[in-house]
């Protein structure tokens, strides 16, 4: 910077801040905080802030340390809970399963052995591992998270690098605090115009999906941006990253702001007083700097959203509730045309028929995408006064024992329970039919969950992904209605 | 981990694409506490039927494809749940490569993490070693990651490409925990430095 001052004065000061280097992302200004050790032709080592665990993926990695006689490396940075296999019947009955019973009790020797703070079945503060990270205040921007689930994403929504990771890479966090990874290129999903009444996150990011594919941001970070994010809540911007694994990403991430800072203020685990306000001051450096270069970008309307139901097995097989189920033989590659053939054989569901001619057995509100208390009061407007359809099945999990217990608060249980819902303990329950919230075979349901594999709830059962409201207007309806309409519910 | 150098073996066709880990492993199948014996599961919910006896027209259960450890897939293949089961499913079963025209990044990273070479083809290619495969007198082929070359029996040869430390670290059966602990000090000057985050 030159200034064209005259020998008589001064040069001006540079301005405090003002810094020379290049403009980056979000994602890179997280990255490079976090590098312990960079090298060519290797991947960067990252220091991990945070570690969670949970009962499915770490006894491998725990049995790991043990045959080495490794221990953990920063036991102050790793946090247990129970979620996947945990039942949701009242916790003072047994856990039938034999081993999931072996699992949650591996999980207890391991976290006493290695000295690691847990969460068990009858603490306030056990629930989804992504449900109860944020809520305590454990997650927080700037931050790299991983976990042995690949729903991790969740945490990006508060602008750190969050991940999925198998469980050999479980054990080397425990072991080294560390983990070697492949820098990914940055996908920019710009999130234009405001989400319509009746519309929601999930049905913002399933017509994401919808549009590019389950493999449309493979091998990417995805940074959310746009007027539309900026007007999601944080549980709203935790179900839209929690998707982004969804369409293949690596993880996906929203810049942090005064919702976020708002949001954390008070968290048990967050700081507090002078500290906080350092760390928001941090914090307001994180998001990306004009002209960042990324390598890829996608975009959205979100006023032209509609709420969205999938209709075959993969999240991106997708329409609104005002669609139809496709014709296979409409699709351009012969590949994805027998693909939604299968799926179609799958789902046993017939060309052309209207989305709201699909009936259902089973409803479910739940899971890491959608079972917070936002989540909750959505479904519960709808639900008010109504009755569940004679035919249909439905329960709420919610996301943690938390969220149940502020639901309770605010009489969100007793509309439930009176309109006929199953009123559930925390946990993933029938997200991935590991418990005994399983479907039938056959059985179809409408599930606010993120995943609609074949057998993903239960061998042979078959799943429709859908929003907190759609599903409480489908558990009344017995069938799919759209939410926006008088009779289809709030 | 034992080295891997070269494999050589019947390439089973499974021809479809974003074959998801559910399928490789379905979730019942998590709840155990070990590494290994998951061999029988793989592709369990496709390669039994309800009863649990075998479905006579899976792949993986008729010959000459029942043995193979080169298993061909479609376009991004082990999406969904990052379950490392997955990986050791395949490598229970007996598989030691699986090549297709792209690979779900986690899943990709449990295979070299458990001695399974993935192996990147352009789609075109994989289409010509489907029809190959699927063959009733089944289809030989060698991987040898020494060369980074598949060749195959009649002559088919193509050079794939591998990351480096990757490579170097199938070749040699390598444990990443002891690599990294060997940068201890860096590990350490970085919480000295950063610590209070």
């Amino acid at each position: 910077m030159n200034s064209s001052s005259s020998p008589a004065h001064e040069p001006p000061p540079v301005r405090p801040g003002l810094d020379f280097s290049p403009p980056r992302t979000l994602f890179d200004k997280v990255w490079d905080r976090h590098r312990v050790h960079a090298e060519e032709g290797r991947p960067d080592l990252l220091y991990v802030d945070l570690h969670l665990v949970h009962e499915v993926t770490s006894p491998q990695a725990f049995e790991g340390l043990r045959l080495q006689g490794r221990g953990v490396r920063r036991p102050d940075r790793t946090v247990a809970t129970v979620d996947h296999n945990v039942p949701t019947w009242p916790r003072s009955l047994p856990i039938v399963d034999p081993v999931a019973r072996t699992q949650i009790e591996a999980l207890r020797t391991n976290a006493a052995e290695f000295g690691i703070e847990l969460h068990d079945v009858n603490s306030p503060h056990q629930g989804i591992v992504h449900v109860i990270g944020p809520e305590l205040g454990l997650t927080r921007p700037g931050m790299t998270i991983v976990c042995g689930d690949s729903h991790t994403s969740t945490h990006g929504a508060f602008g750190a690098i969050a991940f999925g990771i198998g469980t050999s890479q479980v054990e080397h966090v425990l072991a080294t605090q560390c983990l070697w990874m492949d820098r990914p290129p940055v996908l920019r999903v710009e999130l234009s115009g405001r989400l319509a009444r009746g519309v929601t996150a999930k049905d913002l990011v399933l017509a994401l999906i919808g549009k590019i594919g389950v493999d449309g941001a493979r091998g990417h970070a995805i940074e959310f941006a746009g007027t539309a994010v900026r007007a999601l809540s944080m549980e709203e911007r935790m179900t839209v990253c929690n998707m982004s694994i969804e369409a293949g990403a690596r993880c996906g991430m929203i810049a942090p702001d005064d919702t976020t800072f708002e949001y954390l203020a008070g968290r048990l685990h967050a700081p507090r007083g002078k500290a906080f306000d350092e760390a928001v001051a941090d914090w307001r450096t994180l998001p990306t700097d004009p002209g960042a270069p990324c390598a890829a970008v996608a975009s959205l309307d979100a006023t032209q959203v509609e709420p969205q139901v999938t209709w075959g097995t993969n999240p991106g097989m997708v329409v609104p509730v005002t669609g139809r189920v496709p014709d296979p033989d409409s699709l351009a590659d012969a590949r994805e045309r027998e693909a939604a053939r299968h799926a179609l054989a799958y789902m046993d569901l017939t060309p052309g028929t209207p989305m709201t001619e699909v009936t259902l057995d089973r409803v479910f509100i739940g899971s890491c995408t959608n079972a917070r208390i936002e989540d909750l009061r959505a479904a519960a407007e709808v639900v008010r006064g109504r009755a569940v359809h004679p035919r249909v099945r439905a329960m709420v999990v919610p996301g943690s024992t938390a969220v149940k217990r502020a639901a309770e608060s605010e009489g969100l249980d007793r509309t439930f329970v009176e309109a006929g819902f199953e009123w559930r303990e925390a946990g993933c329950s029938m997200c991935l039919g590991m418990n005994p919230d399983i479907l039938d075979p056959g059985e179809r349901c409408a599930s606010t969950s993120n995943r609609n594999f074949e057998g993903r709830q239960g061998r042979g059962g078959r799943t429709h992904l859908t929003s907190p409201p759609m599903a409480a207007a489908a558990a009344i309806a017995g069938r799919f209605v759209d939410v926006r309409h008088p009779e289809g519910g709030a | 981990m034992k080295p891997f150098t070269v494999v050589e073996g019947t390439v089973a066709p499974l021809d479809r694409n974003d074959v998801d880990t559910d399928q490789i492993i379905p979730k019942q199948f998590l709840k155990r506490l070990e590494r290994t014996g998951y061999g029988p599961m793989l592709f369990h919910d496709w390669r039994t039927l309800e009863d649990g006896s075998p479905n006579p027209d899976f792949i993986l259960n008729r010959e000459p494809w029942a043995w193979a450890p080169i298993l061909l897939a479609g376009r991004n293949f082990g999406c969904g749940s990052s379950r490392e089961h997955a990986a050791w499913a395949l490598s229970g079963f007996g598989i030691r490569v699986v090549v297709a025209p792209s690979f779900a990044d986690i899943f990709q990273a449990n295979c070299f993490q458990n001695g399974i070479l993935p192996v990147i083809l352009a789609e075109e290619t994989v289409g010509t070693l489907m029809k190959r495969a699927t063959r009733p007198t089944g289809y030989r082929m060698q991987v040898d990651l020494e060369r980074c070359t598949l060749t195959g029996e009649d002559g088919f040869v193509s050079p794939f490409e591998v990351v480096p430390y990757r490579r170097q670290a199938l070749l040699e059966g390598l444990d990443e925990i002891g690599l990294t602990l060997q940068l201890e000090a860096r590990i350490r000057s970085y919480e000295a430095r950063e610590g209070a985050r």
